[in-house]
């Protein structure tokens, strides 16, 4: 059995891991309720910017004459992935539960694929699957991102995609269903398509909305409607990557949350385990000193 | 007074919406006055300074960075870039974004620095800057109604 110091010292270090689990539990907390309310706060705008697009597309007629973005490619030769992983671990299944379907999308599309990767992690995965496969890589994004740091994310996509690089780019993220269940999806983010899937698309970033009604008649254009779409297409994108990084963000945190309260009640329980071993090694020793002394007075006596 | 539903909001969050009885906007071919009733238009906005007023109360000044307005039969809904309502701006932080921009756009030969960015970034610090101010005379002069420009 191991010596009362030996125990005493895995009790120490034992009881300093629960205490940074559990801190680590609480930030993650935090953490995650404030991406919750960030996705929340962006969906006015993407509701609003899918109006304008729908306006623009009734209006028009063939809405896929009207834009590069929204024009579908009748041959796909390499599609792109947007993969938003997390930089750091420590948060459960999370990241292996969004590469495992990325890896499973790339196997089922049967055409060359590029990763955009957000997230370290999932750029390490791109670098060790295969060559050529990593496009780019954006990690380090503040804990709290603004629409402003995911604007070279969105640019990098919309140029490749417009240069004819990529005939199609999909977004591989995370979505948020509850603390307990976070679900790993792609879907796809260019072009965006005026038919039933484009709605579809756009349905899911804005949820639960209800269609907004037809205009009640012709919209002045001003300067014209090109120029509007030539503004808004990108801005939607570029919200809907956005979109997709926060609740990305409130899955991680909340993965994170999950493991490591999972990995303070096994400290805990450790813990117990190893006071009841103590104290039974203490006592086993407090026993044996007091054979000893009795051996020794019965042995001087004798 | 007639009034309409008004809604600026950026992707991040929502600056302001409320009923209101005019809206005067930054368009991209001079200054738009959008009143209730007005006709469907969808246009692009620049940098500039929108004015929101409603009856009885002080005008709502934000600075916004450029965006698309919808105007429809009963509803003004801006999707601004940014959006800052004037008391919301920092002075000081302003003036040294503008400073930075000078400096950035006085250096742009030597270093390699894209001159529209910076050029964008001058003009937006200009305007936060014009809208945190004005907002603050009309604080200190509250009974004198804002003059329209």
């Amino acid at each position: 059995m191991a010596s009362l110091r030996e125990i005493r010292r895995h009790i120490r270090g034992v009881r300093s891991v629960a205490q940074v689990t559990r801190a680590m539990q609480m930030v993650a907390a935090t953490k995650m309720q404030r991406a919750q309310t960030q996705v929340l706060a962006t969906r006015p705008y993407a509701r609003h910017a899918w109006e304008v697009l729908q306006h623009l597309a009734t209006q028009n007629g063939a809405a896929e004459s009207l834009h590069p973005l929204l024009e579908a490619r009748s041959r796909i030769e390499t599609v792109g992935l947007v993969l938003v992983t997390s930089d750091k671990g420590l948060c459960g299944p999370y990241n292996a539960n969004i590469i495992r379907t990325a890896a499973q999308f790339i196997e089922d599309i049967g055409v060359p694929v590029k990763i955009i990767a957000v997230g370290r992690r999932g750029a390490a995965y791109a670098a060790r699957a295969g060559r050529d496969l990593l496009k780019a890589e954006f990690s380090d994004l503040p804990s709290r991102p603004r629409l402003l740091d995911i604007t070279p994310i969105a640019r990098a996509s919309i140029d490749a995609f417009l240069s004819g690089e990529l005939d199609e780019v999909y977004l591989g993220y995370t979505d948020f269903v509850s603390t307990l269940v976070q679900r790993p999806r792609i879907r796809r983010l260019l072009p965006l398509t005026a038919g039933p899937g484009y709605r579809s698309v756009v349905r899911s970033s804005v949820v639960q909305e209800e269609e907004p009604e037809a205009p009640a008649g012709e919209y002045i254009y001003e300067p014209n409607s090109q120029t509007i779409l030539d503004i808004v297409l990108p801005r939607f994108t570029e919200i809907q990557i956005y979109q997709a990084i926060l609740e990305s963000l409130a899955s991680e945190h909340s993965a994170r949350m999950v493991a490591m309260r999972a990995a303070t009640d096994n400290a805990n329980e450790l813990l117990r385990d190893l006071a009841l071993t103590y104290n039974r090694a203490r006592q086993d020793a407090i026993t044996r000193e007091m054979l000893d002394i009795a051996g020794g007075v019965e042995a001087m006596r004798g | 007074m007639a009034t309409m539903y008004c809604e600026v909001v950026t992707a991040e969050r929502t600056v302001y919406s409320d009923d209101v009885n005019m809206v005067v906007a930054p368009g991209i071919e001079g200054e738009l006055g959008i009143l209730p009733h007005h006709a469907l238009l969808i246009t692009v906005l620049t940098y500039g300074e929108l004015t929101i007023r409603k009856d009885g109360e002080p005008d709502v000044l934000i600075a916004i960075g450029g965006g698309i307005m919808e105007v429809s039969e009963d509803r003004v809904v801006i999707l601004a870039d940014s959006a800052e309502r004037a008391e919301e701006i920092d002075m000081e932080r302003a003036e040294a974004a503008l400073r930075r921009a000078e400096e950035r756009l006085r250096r742009r030969r030597q270093e390699n620095i894209d001159f529209a960015q910076a050029e964008a970034a001058l003009r937006r610090s200009l305007v936060r800057l014009r809208v945190a101010e004005k907002a603050r005379r009309f604080r200190h002069r509250p009974s004198k109604p804002p003059s329209q420009q």
